[in-house]
């Protein structure tokens, strides 16, 4: 077997609130291969966002290693993380997080500005080919006030797609959504899985995005109870707290 | 992230919050404005001095006499300077051109019914225009032969034409000076106001020899004054040693220390004024300065508000992967652009303050010919200056900002 995209090895976080000392994630052992399609649920607190953005490069755990295609990322400085964020990842957050007051392209050309050098026409290029692709060709200057809750989702998808990720995040991507524009979103996650072969991996609470992964990890207290491919039994295991 | 963006963005966040942006740049509006107007000034009153001696004429040397006041009692005043000095600085000075005695007098012209206090009234030798620099506008200037006998003739200034003669003729007309008669034999060119604003052409001169003989009423041959002219301006510092160790000789004194009299030039003059205006202008323009510091904390703390507003687009920024510096860059460059852009609105109202101030002065006195100074590299280093204040007081809370925690400020609300 290849190596995978992503592997975490005996990951820690220990987060040191006053005296107390909170563990988030207690020990956690997990590959992930290119081009895999993986929900993390879980109840609130069972550690999911901490390893989210553990995964996502924006936290680094307290012990662990963590390597990302090859590299590794616990020891990394922030700047380094920030270039992996960058090149490797893409986000996509419950409330969407578009600059406001900032026109749909500019949203999207906003990473390619922090990348390596490119003209501003070759990104004005790349972003209006990215908004097409999630089918927002003709709102390419509308401001995210402007847009609906679906069409902002849409527009950090393309923001999140722009630099061609290896790996799509999203934290409750159809958090924020009405159960119409949720299942569109659901869809083009799935076409960009299926097409263009970009390993999705997103936390949710909502049991159609997790019934769509291939694969569902349940998280409970810090640790990864069930790792499955059948939403039966990931229900079963959110449902059971393991004795 | 190129310059060219960042530049572009912080434009765009300067944009969205304009009156905050002005408001926030006052301080260094007034500033610059201050500083800018007052160097302005500055710089017109030193170009004032300057103009003003070169129509006294740059090449001027004078001789006073001092008096011996060791022992603490005021020495018999003794006559220290005669016209024979001035006559021998002449004759034996390589560097000088032209020597004139000077004796001071004062008290009334009258002229039929009218009457006049000149401010200057003095006795001078017949090479005194030639020393000043001076023209005649009609008539001629007493000689030699004048000046020997004593000849009760003079030569007057516009300012006499005025107030005495008005439309008649002066040249050949009798005055009165003090009671002994003269005869108006020249009159002087205008040369407008002196250094102190006062009326140059307010002046009637005659020979020394009848000012101290006829009016002063002095027996010994006593001179107030010598003034001398050299060659150049570039030699008047050997024109002046060279009066200096005449004097010594002719009045037998052997160390300088002592010497009866003193030499000054007015390069001398010149430089103690412009040392005066312009040590005025930097205090005032140190005073004006504060207001810049004031201005520049009033930018920090325009920037932390704006840091803590804006956490989370720093948040969004870092997840798709800016790096610490490019955030500091970010907010550095609008701390530096806000002092910048209230450096040059300061700047456009310190160059119409100063306009206003030169307006002002010439229309309140017109004779002084106030002169209206723009200058570039002032403008320049008040740039300079402001974009400073931004960069240091804009570099904390950028700072700050670059050192958020991408987690906790995506969380922010």
């Amino acid at each position: 077997m290849s190596e995978a995209l992503i592997q975490l090895r005996d990951v820690r976080r220990v987060y040191e609130v006053g005296e107390m000392e909170v563990h988030a994630l207690r020990s956690v052992d997990l590959e992930i291969q290119a081009g895999e399609y993986v929900a993390l649920i879980g109840p609130s607190g069972s550690g999911k966002s901490t390893l989210m953005n553990t995964l996502g490069c924006l936290d680094r755990p307290s012990h662990g290693s963590y390597l990302l295609g090859g590299e590794e990322i616990t020891t990394m400085n922030r700047d380094e993380r920030a270039a992996i964020r960058n090149r490797r990842l893409g986000f996509v957050f419950q409330n969407f997080n578009l600059l406001q007051r900032t026109s749909a392209m500019e949203n999207v050309e906003l990473p390619l500005m922090y990348a390596a050098k490119m003209t501003s026409k070759q990104r004005h290029e790349q972003a209006e080919k990215m908004l097409s692709l999630v089918g927002l060709g003709d709102r390419l200057d509308h401001h995210p006030s402007q847009l609906s809750g679906g069409q902002q989702q849409r527009v950090a998808i393309a923001r999140a797609l722009v630099n061609e990720p290896s790996i799509l995040m999203g934290d409750e991507p159809t958090g924020n959504l009405d159960s119409k524009t949720s299942r569109d979103v659901i869809r083009l996650f799935r076409e960009l899985n299926q097409t263009q072969r970009i390993t999705v991996i997103l936390v949710t609470h909502d049991a159609n995005v997790a019934r769509n992964a291939d694969r569902i990890i349940v998280l409970r207290d810090g640790e990864i109870v069930e790792d499955t491919d059948d939403f039966e039994h990931a229900k079963r295991a959110l449902e059971v707290a393991p004795l | 992230m190129s310059f060219w963006d960042t530049f572009r963005i912080a434009v765009l966040a300067l944009r969205k919050n304009k009156m905050r942006a002005i408001l926030t740049v006052l301080g260094v509006v007034i500033g610059i404005a201050a500083v800018t107007t007052i160097v302005s000034i500055g710089e017109g009153a030193h170009r004032l001095v300057q103009s003003e001696f070169k129509t006294l004429g740059t090449n001027v040397i004078l001789i006073f006499p001092t008096y011996d006041n060791s022992g603490g009692v005021r020495g018999e005043r003794q006559a220290s300077l005669s016209s024979t000095d001035a006559d021998a600085i002449v004759r034996d000075c390589r560097e000088v051109v032209a020597a004139s005695p000077l004796v001071w007098t004062g008290g009334q012209v009258i002229y039929g019914n009218d009457n006049w206090n000149a401010k200057t009234m003095m006795g001078v030798g017949e090479n005194y225009l030639t020393v000043r620099n001076w023209d005649l506008e009609a008539g001629s200037f007493f000689g030699r032969g004048d000046i020997e006998a004593s000849s009760k003739v003079c030569v007057i200034g516009q300012t006499l034409i005025k107030e005495l003669f008005r439309t008649s003729n002066p040249i050949g007309a009798s005055i009165r000076v003090n009671s002994v008669p003269f005869r108006v034999i020249g009159i002087l060119d205008a040369k407008g106001a002196g250094l102190d604003g006062s009326d140059q052409d307010d002046v009637l001169l005659m020979p020394h020899t009848t000012v101290r003989k006829r009016i002063n009423g002095t027996a010994f041959d006593e001179v107030h004054g010598i003034m001398a002219s050299a060659r150049e301006v570039s030699t008047m510092g050997a024109a002046t040693s060279e009066i200096k160790q005449l004097l010594l000789q002719r009045h037998k004194i052997d160390d300088e220390e002592k010497a009866d009299f003193q030499v000054q030039d007015t390069t001398e003059i010149a430089s103690a004024l412009t040392m005066i205006t312009g040590t005025l202008t930097a205090m005032l323009s140190a005073i004006a300065g504060i207001s810049l510091v004031v201005g520049g904390v009033g930018i920090m703390n325009i920037m932390l508000v704006s840091v803590t507003e804006r956490t989370r687009e720093i948040g969004i920024r870092m997840a798709i992967g800016a790096r610490g510096r490019d955030i500091l860059r970010q907010f550095l460059l609008e701390s530096v652009l806000l002092s910048c852009l209230g450096g040059l609105i300061g700047l456009s109202l310190g160059t119409a303050l100063s306009m206003a101030a030169a307006t002002a002065i010439n229309t309140y006195k017109p004779d002084l010919e106030w002169p209206m100074v723009i200058s570039i590299p002032a403008a320049l280093v008040a740039m300079g200056f402001a974009a400073a204040v931004g960069m240091f007081f804009g570099y904390y809370p950028a700072r700050r900002a670059s050192r958020l925690d991408p987690i906790d400020a995506l969380r922010y609300e």
